[in-house]
């Protein structure tokens, strides 16, 4: 769920190759998961982000949240959490849930009084959305497809990471921004916003885990399964 | 006559209410039992010095001595190993069981050092009377983020309700087990997946 400006790019690249690389396997030794096919090839990407994030991207995101001022922190993450109110408007009205849609654009009305900083709207009580373009595709009912993961965005799919591609080419930062470094430190926080958000997570996996590569990979489709059926998924206690 | 009325009444009502209110306990609803117990557990975290100091292994006791015996780990194996559940002895099921309370315990014990802070918002349970199978929903609120819904699955058995699966979320921590347990079991049976269990829980980090 981390998306940066290289990061999306590489996506799609890497996308093909998955594609490509997929019939050609390279570990071999594990059973075909039906929710994973590429396995072999996810496994060298996790392989890729696992010191990466580990060793860089985490203790950054861990830092922001230990030294840096908490009101920083938070108009950061409000000011990249009106964004994604807006798409999750954009979004729940594709889905016709005009409840939602309300919702989320209530809080973008509120919320430029915090002058996009200060989240007035929670404050207010008006519920957060989530809803995404891999969410809507679901609600039409589009199949997730493959499994895949890339290294610093982490655990997606085919029908999730489309969303993602589509998110982040209509992103507003890169159509309104046009000084380039600006730019920059503004995908670059949003990264680290999105990274923060993902913390805890990250702890609970070094603790749950004997294999974290299964267990990310079975949480996220849990995760998503949940997002899309908004919290009441159909109960499964068969294997698959 | 009447004060031996009223002195009768004194006496004997405080009993018999303490008579009828026994059934009642023993029948605490699931989600009255949710409630209680993760209030007392907090209120231990919030005010144990040891706890305050992030002293891990108090913080186990404490979960043993006031969650443990709110679970069902047997049912929480099971449903963990899917099919390879009837695979497994007696002996192993029982060893299994062992080995993935020490997994939970750890991991409910880490989750609770980062949620000591915040509210927890207790959901009405929609449920028929006679339900033997609940799910108990709550909401962790975390100032500035959008709430964490856990939710307690309950079955109701001879001794009370006991929680089968805590779901964080939309993720199971029971179900979410199943790809790597059917993968170890591939791998090396089901002694293999009880080994792993072991190492794991004896400070081996995660592969």
């Amino acid at each position: 769920m981390k998306i940066g400006i290289s990061g999306v790019r590489l996506a799609a690249a890497l996308a093909l190759v998955g594609a490509l690389g997929g019939c050609a396997t390279t570990g071999g030794n594990s059973a075909p998961s039906k929710a994973d096919p590429f396995e072999p090839f996810n496994r060298v990407m996790y392989a890729i982000h696992e010191p990466l994030d580990t060793n860089i991207v985490r203790p950054i995101a861990q830092a922001w949240v230990d030294y840096v001022p908490t009101p920083i922190q938070s108009g950061v993450h409000t000011f990249f959490g009106n964004i994604e109110d807006g798409f999750s408007a954009f979004n729940s009205l594709l889905q016709g849930k005009w409840d939602k849609a309300g919702d989320d654009l209530g809080r973008l009305t509120v919320n430029i009084w915090g002058f996009g900083v200060i989240d007035i709207a929670t404050q207010a009580g008006i519920p957060k959305g989530d809803e995404d373009f891999g969410q809507t595709f679901g609600y039409w009912g589009i199949p997730q497809g493959p499994y895949l993961f890339f290294p610093l965005i982490g655990p997606t799919t085919v029908r999730d990471g489309t969303g993602l591609i589509i998110r982040y080419y209509l992103g507003p930062t890169t159509y309104l921004v046009e000084d380039v470094p600006l730019r920059n430190v503004l995908y670059f926080l949003g990264a680290l916003d999105l990274r923060v958000q993902a913390l805890d997570a990250s702890k609970m996996v070094d603790q749950a885990a004997i294999d974290r590569y299964t267990f990310i990979r079975r949480a996220y489709l849990q995760r998503r399964e949940y997002l899309v059926h908004d919290g009441n998924p159909p109960r499964k206690d068969d294997d698959e | 006559m009447k004060h031996l009325f009223s002195t009768l009444r004194r006496a004997i009502l405080p009993g018999v209410c303490a008579l009828l209110a026994l059934p009642a306990l023993a029948q605490e609803a699931p989600d009255a039992l949710v409630k209680r117990v993760s209030q007392e557990v907090l209120q231990v975290i919030k005010t144990d010095p040891k706890v305050q100091a992030g002293d891990q292994a108090r913080i186990r006791e404490v979960i043993e001595t006031k969650l443990v015996q709110h679970f069902d780990f047997l049912r929480m194996t099971s449903l963990a190993m899917g099919r390879n559940w009837a695979k497994a002895t007696p002996e192993q099921q029982k060893r299994l069981a062992d080995e993935f309370k020490s997994l939970l315990v750890r991991t409910y014990s880490n989750a609770l050092i980062q949620y000591r802070n915040q509210e927890i918002d207790y959901k009405a349970l929609r449920a028929d009377p006679n339900a033997t199978e609940v799910n108990v929903r709550t909401e962790v609120i975390r100032p500035g983020q959008s709430a964490v819904p856990i939710d307690y699955a309950m079955t109701k058995g001879p001794s009370g309700w006991k929680a089968y699966d805590v779901v964080v979320g939309g993720v199971s921590l029971v179900t979410n087990y199943r790809d790597e347990f059917n993968e170890q079991i591939r791998q090396g049976g089901v002694d293999g997946l009880i080994n792993s269990l072991a190492a794991r829980n004896k400070g081996g980090g995660a592969k």
